[in-house]
């Protein structure tokens, strides 16, 4: 009877380690599909009209990188996956369009027309713009935002197919 | 050979390692020194810099940005990316703040911080209303040094 008990025991011991390194496999493979995910290369899917035409109204997949920005090296153009200053649980798309010490004119109201506003950069900060400026939310009404939120640079768009490639 | 495989298995395991504990220090919890003492007596009450608080800071609270009036935050300075501040909320989205000269609306998406010690604390009277997107962490308790360790409260 003893005997039996131990022989059970024994067994589910080496069931119990053989669960143990599986899980610890899986867990381990997380860990890396996290650190990828938020350190090197992502997959976003972005849509909206803010960033016609460079991107498709009804939804794009684009590959963005996560280096660039810890680094400084997000320069004037590129476009960038930003979080909100209005939302912070919101990624939004942007191109940037001026650095931190450059001053920059845009038009308030691209409706209307001329009132012209001119605003230098502070320090640290970055003003984001939409290549749509009719249907925009951006630097031009938030003001510009503080480089930390930048979190990736787009680098290609992958789906649809046929727009395959880097964006202009 | 031997000594060529032992480093190879070294190598692996403090890859994984650290893999591991970069995801750990992302989505749950981390440890931190404080510089400084523009949150004295919370933290660092004494001017000794060889004997920092560490604290822990909570990462949970980024999943949905839910934060209170009161919590003491890590956030990412507004004037320089790669600084790193540790200060309390005391304004919410939509609550209206008196600066020195004049009564300022929090806008939405950002918070009103500010250090404990008021007159050594560079803060939001500086800098203004930071986004909640630059925030990286609550600070939940001191962890260091010993006879310091406490929970920090609103």
């Amino acid at each position: 009877m003893r005997m039996r008990v131990m022989s059970f025991l024994k067994q589910w011991r080496g069931a119990a380690k053989e669960a143990f390194e599986n899980v610890s496999i899986v867990a381990k493979f997380l860990c890396l599909l996290h650190v990828t995910d938020r350190y090197i290369i992502s997959s976003t899917h972005v849509q909206g009209p803010s960033m016609l035409p460079t991107l498709n109204l009804t939804g794009d997949v684009i590959l963005a990188e996560h280096l660039s920005h810890r680094f400084g090296k997000i320069g004037l153009g590129d476009v960038v996956l930003v979080r909100s200053p209005r939302d912070p649980n919101r990624m939004v798309t942007k191109r940037i369009l001026g650095l931190e010490g450059d001053r920059l004119t845009f038009s308030a109201d691209p409706l209307v027309g001329d009132n012209s506003v001119s605003v230098v950069i502070p320090k640290g900060h970055v003003w984001i713009q939409g290549d749509n400026l009719y249907a925009s939310t951006d630097s031009r009404h938030f003001g510009p935002i503080p480089y930390s939120l930048i979190e990736g640079k787009a680098l290609l768009r992958v789906w649809p197919p046929e727009y395959f490639g880097s964006l202009r | 050979m031997g000594i060529q495989k032992l480093l190879w298995e070294v190598a692996k395991k403090s890859f994984t390692g650290g893999i591991i504990g970069l995801t750990i220090s992302d989505r749950c919890c981390s440890v931190v020194p404080v510089r400084g003492d523009s949150m004295s007596p919370t933290m660092n009450p004494l001017k000794n810099s060889y004997l920092d608080d560490y604290v822990l800071v909570d990462k949970f609270c980024l999943k949905d940005y839910k934060f209170a009036r009161g919590d003491v935050v890590v956030f990412s300075s507004p004037t320089n990316f790669r600084d790193r501040y540790i200060k309390r909320i005391v304004g919410m989205p939509g609550e209206w703040i008196s600066s020195s000269r004049d009564v300022i609306r929090v806008p939405e998406g950002h918070c009103w911080v500010e250090g404990d010690n008021k007159s050594t604390s560079l803060d939001s009277r500086t800098f203004g209303p930071i986004p909640l997107g630059l925030v990286q962490g609550r600070v939940t308790r001191v962890v260091w040094p010993p006879q310091r360790v406490s929970k920090i409260g609103r």
